[in-house]
């Protein structure tokens, strides 16, 4: 039993990042109709940035989450300006080329600059220890869990309050009554990529604190696809429900199945098979909008 | 097409025929000349090289076929190379199978997997099955390693060079020339199949799915059809690499790789087969460059020993760049060319 609560308890910081990751998706699909295969691009190079601000310079967690969230605004914008704008109005399938294409400029940038070894700042952070009985939560996972927590309920405020928050709501409903009232279109889409820029770098940030920093970092955002899709590609609860879901029934399956299979390494394959598992069933998610298509 | 001065078709077959006029297949013939003396003035590396882009431009076209011509995304096909070079490294070393007989299974295995995961496409479209199909990309790499007892899992599986009598296709040339028949019967095929009633069908489901399901196109044969033929070519393409290095590994088969493919398509232009090859010799050619570029890289910046990471940029950068100035790829401008050189001095 207490084996369980342990993998759920788990699962629920780990799920709670991949929902973190995959609102950063949502946020870019909802407002300029992008699907964004780099999201965990971002992530990994969250990852680094965390690395670079901890270690090398050895700044504080404060002063490390503000710079990232600098640099990774900056970057958000010269992506969109340089990469997505020219291609407005173009097929979907294009905007996806594209996002694949960045992925890739983003991966090579990064073991330019970073260098191919496995990065690790384990002890850095600061170190909450949480412990009920048996049942025990990394620091890391923890602070992820809180982070992650406040951030979302952030940008659920920032949507549902502000007024740029609701000029994006806006847009993501209707861009052409939006554009007629008055909102610049272009510079939503910008803001969109900004903020999924930043969500992405803050959960590499806490997800490098738990599993270190590699290139290959970057395969948690394909993961954070099985959350999208489970969640419904278009809904921001959905991630987050999603995201806990994944990360739970992740967990659980890996602790119980793998000692069964001879080669292990199910939890990496996990998300791929309910990703499959989604697109059979319900191609548009447990909260996604539920669109006919008779083909 | 325009066509120089003075040809005139004057039947059917010379109207749809590809080679019409007598320099055209003098260049024909001169390509394939210079193709195929290649071991004598090639060195090993350029070699390796060839033999590299003859394998991509087979997995290539398949791909070209399922996303070009039918306009189904897969982001799955180095895992479909996967479960052809598997299939036909098992059958030669552990069934005793030659290469000639484990070919077509591996060939037809690749593309059994193909209709496996093109299934879903029937009620999903774009977004939906790129992540249906990079799903098939792990789940496939994960059960090969699941299945120790008959791949090796993590170990790999060594198996034969292939042989014809007593003649062991050893040599780097003698593998040069395998590949390079294989490469040009493959275009043959794919430049046809793209002319054929089934090509003209992917076509109209590339354009429109519901249009073409109105104009008689069935739908469910036809995208399982793609996704079979296209990952057929994977196949071949898989059970070549596999016997070229005697040896079976998931490492040949990177996730990278299906990106890759994707951008060579991107770059040479998709729907085109000359573009095809195009896409694969120019991002070879890219990549040679940045493992040139990567010891001369200042240090002070980068990280040393970076040339695969300016590789992965380079290549990046080169799609991107494509996407934005040039969607219609290297095909196009080619296309441009002949048709300006054809029609010169007049404008058209």
């Amino acid at each position: 039993m207490d084996f369980l609560l342990q993998l759920i308890v788990t699962g629920l910081a780990l799920g709670m990042v991949y929902a973190l990751i995959a609102i950063g998706f949502v946020i870019i699909l909802k407002c300029s109709q992008a699907f964004n295969i780099a999201q965990g691009h971002f992530v990994m190079l969250g990852g680094y940035l965390g690395y670079t601000f901890l270690v090398s310079m050895g700044l504080p967690i404060w002063a490390t989450l503000i710079l990232a969230i600098i640099v990774a605004g900056i970057m958000g914008m010269l992506i969109e300006r340089l990469t997505l704008r020219p291609l407005i109005g173009q097929s979907v399938l294009a905007i996806i080329m594209m996002t694949i294409a960045l992925s890739v400029v983003l991966e090579g940038l990064a073991g330019l600059i970073w260098g191919g070894e496995y990065k690790t700042y384990h002890g850095v952070l600061p170190s909450l220890s949480f412990k009920v009985g048996e049942i025990s939560l990394p620091s890391e996972a923890l602070i992820g869990l809180i982070v992650s927590v406040i951030v979302v309920v952030l940008l659920l405020v920032f949507f549902r309050y502000t007024k740029i928050g609701l000029a994006m709501m806006a847009t993501a409903n209707d861009e052409q009554v939006a554009q007629s009232a008055g909102i610049k279109v272009t510079f939503v889409y910008a803001l969109s990529w900004v903020i999924a820029c930043i969500v992405g770098v803050i959960g590499g940030i806490l997800l490098g604190g738990v599993s270190g920093v590699m290139v290959s970092l970057s395969e948690v955002g394909l993961k954070a696809f099985a959350v999208v899709l489970l969640g419904g590609v278009n809904s921001i609860g959905g991630a987050i429900v999603a995201g806990l879901i994944l990360g739970i029934s992740e967990n659980i399956a890996a602790g119980y199945l793998d000692p069964l299979l001879p080669g292990g390494g199910l939890a990496h394959v996990f998300p791929f098979l309910l990703m499959i598992l989604v697109l059979t069933i319900r191609p548009y998610g447990l909260f996604g909008q539920k669109r006919i298509e008779r083909i | 097409m325009s066509q120089p001065c003075g040809v005139f078709q004057e039947n059917y077959a010379q109207d749809s025929s590809i080679f019409r006029t007598k320099t055209q297949w003098v260049l024909l013939a001169l390509f394939l000349v210079i193709l195929f003396t290649g071991p004598l003035y090639l060195d090993n590396r350029l070699m390796t090289m060839m033999t590299y882009i003859g394998i991509t431009v087979i997995a290539v076209h398949g791909l070209n076929i399922l996303t070009g011509y039918c306009g189904q995304i897969s982001m799955g096909h180095a895992a479909f190379m996967a479960v052809g070079g598997y299939t036909s490294a098992i059958l030669c070393a552990k069934l005793g199978f030659s290469f000639w007989a484990a070919l077509p299974c591996a060939a037809l295995m690749a593309g059994f997997a193909g209709l496996l995961f093109g299934l879903p496409s029937l009620k999903i479209k774009g977004f939906y099955l790129i992540m249906a199909t990079l799903a098939a990309q792990f789940i496939i790499i994960w059960v090969i390693l699941q299945l120790r007892d008959i791949t090796g899992g993590p170990d790999g599986l060594s198996t034969a060079r292939p042989q014809i009598g007593d003649f062991v296709f050893k040599s780097k040339a003698s593998y040069y020339y395998l590949v390079m028949v294989f490469a040009v019967a493959a275009t043959y095929v794919a430049k046809n199949l793209a002319r054929s009633k089934i090509g003209r069908a992917f076509v109209a489901i590339d354009n429109n799915d519901l249009a073409a399901e109105v104009m008689g196109v069935n739908l469910w044969v036809y995208k399982l059809l793609a996704f079979f033929i296209g990952c057929m070519f994977a196949g071949v393409a898989g059970s070549l690499t596999v016997h070229y290095y005697a040896f079976a590994s998931v490492d040949q088969f990177p996730f990278i790789n299906s990106v890759w493919y994707i951008g060579m398509l991107i770059v040479g232009g998709m729907g085109n087969t000359v573009g095809a090859i195009f896409g694969v010799v120019f991002l070879k050619i890219i990549e040679e460059l940045g493992s040139m570029l990567g010891p001369i890289l200042p240090t002070a910046i980068f990280v040393p020993q970076a040339a695969a990471s300016i590789t992965l940029l380079l290549r990046g950068l080169v799609i991107i760049l494509f996407l934005i100035f040039q969607p219609k790829g290297l095909a196009h401008w080619w296309n441009t060319v002949k048709s300006y050189y054809r029609l010169w001095p007049f404008s058209y």
